[in-house]
């Protein structure tokens, strides 16, 4: 019988939700780590009960959890993250000069092949690595060295490395994404990158086709074809066929392309899901319509859907890394909310409900399918 | 023997209720009892100081003996009281918020 394990991190706590193949019946354990922020926690494709989690807090800064039982006990693992050499500066939001100043751990992504081997994207924005499942982490510093560091610069919510994309074909290759800077790309390992923002256009820059600088929210990909990337920008969702080369809008008739989340279905490499937000200065739904919208054309050609999210009153938001899919026949639909909701469908997101309704605000949502 | 009390989220990681007791060779120091510390309990590392600066958290504070010790030289000798045991030495989680 096949399992779903819901991992959520809040404001608060981590969550754990987990429920049978029918997704009907949830239970809740938590809150683990009560009092800190989980930005994010993940769990190694090769071996499901082993999970990261990132946990931090303003009084007692990074930690870094790691659960060998599918998040039932946990241990703190290494939490050093030290810029490699001289860290130098990047862009304040006034123009000046800043250093490089490590704030915490937004996402990590663990190897799809060795279950020791974790990636973690940091503030401000850097790419580490552990290969010793999370005791020791190192800078890959031709990503903050490869020439456009210097010119970047914080979004509204920080410098952060929140996205990171393994290929599941080369392994060689990884992709990410800073905000505000944009979507990078390594093909050898991580020693050197390049921007691929290449037909990204952000009018609220300077040169709003500039190479670097744009306020990337969120990229996502289906494993069965790694060369193409949908994207939620500050502004547009987008859509690369060529690993990043180019890209080009496919917003099409969303009623607002402002966001954060966004994913693909687990078997339909065509089909995407966003939540569209009303805009950059009011981060809730338009209308009070709490609505997901899915594209089955690989996106321009949108759809709402409604059922069992609130229609009218629902000022939350859904931030880029509390949405997920889990691999079933048909597939789970999962994201989290900014006022404690957690809502999941079963049937890629024809119809909506609730698994939890009070939790603390969402900041994060990963989904592991059982067997 | 020195004593400290840690706050409530530091005594949760660390897995300690109480107090903690922690032997100091020498003239105790916040430096030398903090080390103590984080030899015997790893998992704090980076918590109380920076890992990097191996500067005080901006919310933490040291009180001891009535006293905030939190802007003193971490190399400056503790008071006699926490020296010999009778006071513990006090991490507080500084109140935030409104």
């Amino acid at each position: 019988m096949s399992k779903v394990r819901v991992l959520v991190g809040t404001r608060k706590g981590a969550f754990v939700l987990t429920s049978d193949g029918k997704r009907e019946k949830w239970d809740v354990s938590g809150p683990h780590f009560a009092g800190f922020e989980l930005y994010h926690l993940k769990g190694s494709p090769v071996d499901p009960n082993r999970i990261y989690a990132s946990q931090c807090s303003g009084w007692f800064g990074q930690l870094i959890q790691r659960s060998n039982d599918g998040g039932e006990t946990w241990e703190a693992v290494g939490n050093k993250f030290t810029y490699d050499g001289v860290p130098g500066t990047h862009q304040w939001y006034d123009g000046t000069a800043h250093p490089w100043e490590f704030k915490r751990v937004w996402h990590l992504e663990p190897s799809l092949t060795d279950p020791d081997t974790v990636y973690a994207g940091i503030e401000d924005a850097a790419l580490f690595r552990s290969t010793d499942a999370g005791q020791n982490w190192s800078e890959l510093p031709g990503l903050r060295g490869h020439g456009s560091g210097p010119h970047w610069a914080p979004g509204a919510g920080g410098m952060c490395l929140h996205t990171v994309i393994l290929s599941p074909t080369d392994p060689q290759r990884i992709i990410i994404a800073i905000s505000a800077a944009g979507a990078f790309r390594t093909d050898d390992g991580g020693q050197t990158w390049r921007p691929i923002n290449q037909g990204l256009r952000s009018e609220h820059i300077p040169n709003p086709t500039a190479e670097v600088g744009h306020c990337v929210h969120h990229i996502a990909m289906h494993p069965t074809r790694p060369n193409t990337l949908f994207m939620q920008k500050h502004w547009d969702v987008m859509r690369t066929d060529n690993a990043g080369d180019s890209w080009h809008e496919v917003s099409g008739n969303l009623p607002t392309d402002f966001g954060f989340a966004i994913d693909v279905h687990a078997h339909e490499p065509e089909t995407i899901f966003v939540v569209p937000i009303k805009s950059d200065s009011e981060h809730f739904p338009l209308d009070g319509k709490l609505r997901v919208y899915r594209s089955r054309t690989g996106g321009n050609d949108w759809e709402p859907l409604t059922q069992g999210l609130p229609q009218s009153d629902c000022y939350v938001n859904v931030l880029r890394d509390a949405m997920a899919v889990d691999t079933l026949d048909s597939c789970g639909v999962y994201f989290g909310t900014t006022g404690g909701q957690v809502y999941a469908s079963s049937n890629a997101g024809d119809t909506w409900a609730p698994i939890v309704r009070d939790l603390p605000a969402v900041l994060s949502v990963e989904v592991q399918t059982l067997s | 023997m020195i004593r400290v009390l840690l706050p409530q989220h530091l005594r949760t990681l660390a897995q300690v209720h109480g107090e903690v007791q922690l032997e100091v060779e020498g003239q105790p120091t916040l430096r030398s009892v903090l080390d103590a510390l984080e030899a015997r309990y790893p998992m704090l590392c980076g918590t109380i100081r920076d890992h990097n600066t191996q500067q005080r958290r901006p919310f933490l504070r040291f009180f001891a003996c009535e006293e905030d010790l939190s802007h003193e030289s971490p190399d400056a000798p503790l008071p006699q009281p926490i020296a010999n045991a009778t006071e513990p030495l006090l991490i507080i989680g500084a109140i935030a918020g409104g």
